[in-house]
């Protein structure tokens, strides 16, 4: 075999080793929900979505942590939606070319690479103990709408670039005031972009269990949260609490609250990945 | 009255951007506050060189070192796991396969970044210990080898989507160069595309290394919680970040030596994640440039 043969061997040696490992990825992801599907679908019934929770694994249930998901979901997009994208809006839109500017750019990326546990450390000490929250919802919402700031302010900015600037200049053009483009022209052409980009950032929120242990989360709460100063637990809390427990049946359930979860979790990937695909054609 | 409501907006929106700097200056002073405290109480010497973690227990001792060594073990394992499958899915990706294949495969790959992870420290517990015990019969319950290389799946995609975007931004015309000289997509590779795409590589790899450090439920659950200075892998052990939720998860009291060390623990995390991702936005900005 000469240079050429043995080169052109290698060559096909790498695509079938590039497609080995690419579909290692992908089955390791099927065989993975496949187990938990196996594990647990048995279990998922009725009761078990309106169950409170119970030192019985048969009779227990995820009501109380769903509803506390659900109320943590709710809280931190009122509390992080208009902050990101007003911040994200700034940073495109007003933001001179200054020092300060550069800092605040460099500063979100830190931030977006701060572990989620830190910031369960600064919600503990600011929310929970010195605004005196205590363990409440609204303190682990507050932490969790902290640690998406960055993912909703780099998704707006992102948005806002892809608006051609035509837009911009035939508003400017008619008249219009600098936050009259914005509001009327820029933000309903982005809408697509920046929906992508809460989804999925809410999607990281439902999903986070380390900050919200740090702030003091319960892994049990008798009743489901009727109010933003209640206590709470949430979903990935309750599995954990689930997985520590030595006997089989929790076992089961913590395998069922996972598809649960896996369901919410794919369900905001999906249609984030819908909208953007919606918005991208709209904008060609 | 327009101007006035303009720039009562234009302030509006620049408080809402000011936020994420006092987010930083929070996180720095929360963690140095509590730190302090604690370095009043423990020497900084013994903290950096004692060999034993044992805050929870009479005989106390406070050297990090063993949270840093299980922190060190699951998270180079799983850059293990990761770098080189990451490495080849994103050069396949981006020199060999077909474009329709690319944009399904890419998102689907993604989709293991998007599962919590608390589900992924399940799959290490329940599935993957008692497979590895099939072969390894002494491998403990808990141990760093299987938390590390399920973290390590769970960051494939960290690397290969961000290394393959690398890839893909080297100008087409090195591609033809090269081949133009009868390079096969294999030299080409390797010899011209990767090391023109090595920054962002790099980058890449960094925040791997990064997220992996940073990563908890994964390690609370399936490492272990007992502090220990070895780099055996099937031994329990554990990391910064599960000794702060073991803590979070116990009755520890405001303002006890106790309490302090969860910040202590978590200043050392977060120097380490800091200096990492620092680096990472240098090499991004110097290099960024570079073909546009």
């Amino acid at each position: 075999m000469n240079n050429i043969q043995i080169n052109r061997l290698k060559d096909q040696a790498f695509k079938f080793w590039g497609i080995g490992c690419t579909l290692i990825g992908l089955i390791l992801l099927v065989l993975f929900i496949g187990d938990i599907l196996v594990d647990g679908i048995g279990r998922i019934d009725w009761s078990f979505i309106t169950n409170l929770p119970s030192r019985k694994s048969e009779k227990s249930g995820i009501y109380t942590a769903l509803m506390g998901s659900i109320w943590i979901l709710l809280l931190t997009t009122v509390i992080a939606f208009p902050i990101g994208v007003a911040a994200g809006v700034y940073l495109e839109e007003y933001a001179k070319k200054n020092k300060f500017a550069a800092i605040l750019e460099i500063n979100i990326s830190n931030l977006a690479g701060v572990p989620s546990i830190i910031y369960g450390l600064l919600g503990l000490e600011v929310f929970v103990r010195i605004m005196n929250l205590g363990a409440s919802v609204l303190a682990g919402s507050l932490t969790l709408s902290l640690l998406i700031l960055p993912i909703v302010i780099v998704a707006t900015r992102e948005a806002i670039k892809a608006v051609p600037s035509s837009i911009k200049d035939a508003s400017y053009a008619l008249g219009a005031s600098k936050w009259q483009t914005i509001w009327h022209q820029i933000l309903p052409a982005s809408g697509g972009g920046i929906l992508t980009g809460v989804i999925l950032a809410l999607s990281r929120a439902v999903g986070e269990t380390a900050p919200l242990i740090v702030v003091g989360a319960l892994a049990y709460v008798p009743f489901a949260p009727s109010n933003p100063m209640d206590e709470f637990s949430v979903l990935p809390i309750q599995i954990f609490n689930w997985i520590s427990r030595p006997q089989h049946g929790f076992i089961e359930n913590a395998a069922a609250a996972i598809i649960i979860l896996l369901g919410i979790t794919f369900i905001m990937n999906g249609v984030a990945v819908y909208f953007r695909n919606k918005w991208q054609n709209k904008l060609k | 009255m327009r101007k006035v409501k303009e720039l009562l907006i234009e302030k509006l929106l620049f408080a809402s951007a000011s936020i994420t700097i006092i987010v930083t200056i929070g996180i720095i002073c929360v963690l140095s506050i509590e730190a302090f405290q604690f370095f009043s109480e423990v020497s900084i010497v013994e903290f950096l060189t004692d060999t034993q973690w044992t805050p929870l227990f009479t005989d106390k001792h406070f050297g990090i070192l063993p949270l840093l060594s299980g922190t060190v073990l699951t998270s180079f394992i799983a850059i293990m796991v990761a770098l080189p499958i990451g490495l080849s899915i994103s050069i396949y990706l981006s020199e060999y396969a077909p474009k329709g294949f690319r944009k399904t495969v890419k998102p689907l790959l993604e989709l293991l970044a998007a599962v919590p992870t608390v589900v992924y420290g399940f799959f290490a517990l329940i599935v993957v210990t008692p497979f590895l015990q099939i072969i390894w019969p002494n491998l403990s319950g808990f141990n760093s080898l299987s938390a590390g290389i399920v973290m390590g799946i769970m960051i494939i995609p960290y690397v290969s989507s961000l290394s393959e975007d690398a890839l893909q931004a080297v100008p087409n015309s090195l591609r033809e160069a090269s081949f133009g000289m009868g390079a096969t997509r294999l030299q080409s590779a390797f010899k011209v595309i990767v090391p023109s795409a090595s920054s962002g590589i790099i980058v890449s790899i960094i925040l791997a290394i990064s997220r992996a450090i940073g990563e908890t439920m994964i390690v609370a659950i399936a490492a272990g919680q007992q502090p220990r200075l070895t780099l055996d892998p099937t031994v329990p052990i554990e990391t910064i970040t599960a000794y702060i939720v073991q803590v979070s998860l116990g009755d520890v009291e405001h303002g006890s030596i106790e309490y302090r060390t969860i910040f202590a623990a978590g200043i050392t995390l977060f120097v380490f994640t800091f200096l990492l991702n620092t680096l990472s936005y240098r090499i991004r900005k110097k290099y960024q440039a570079k073909y546009e």
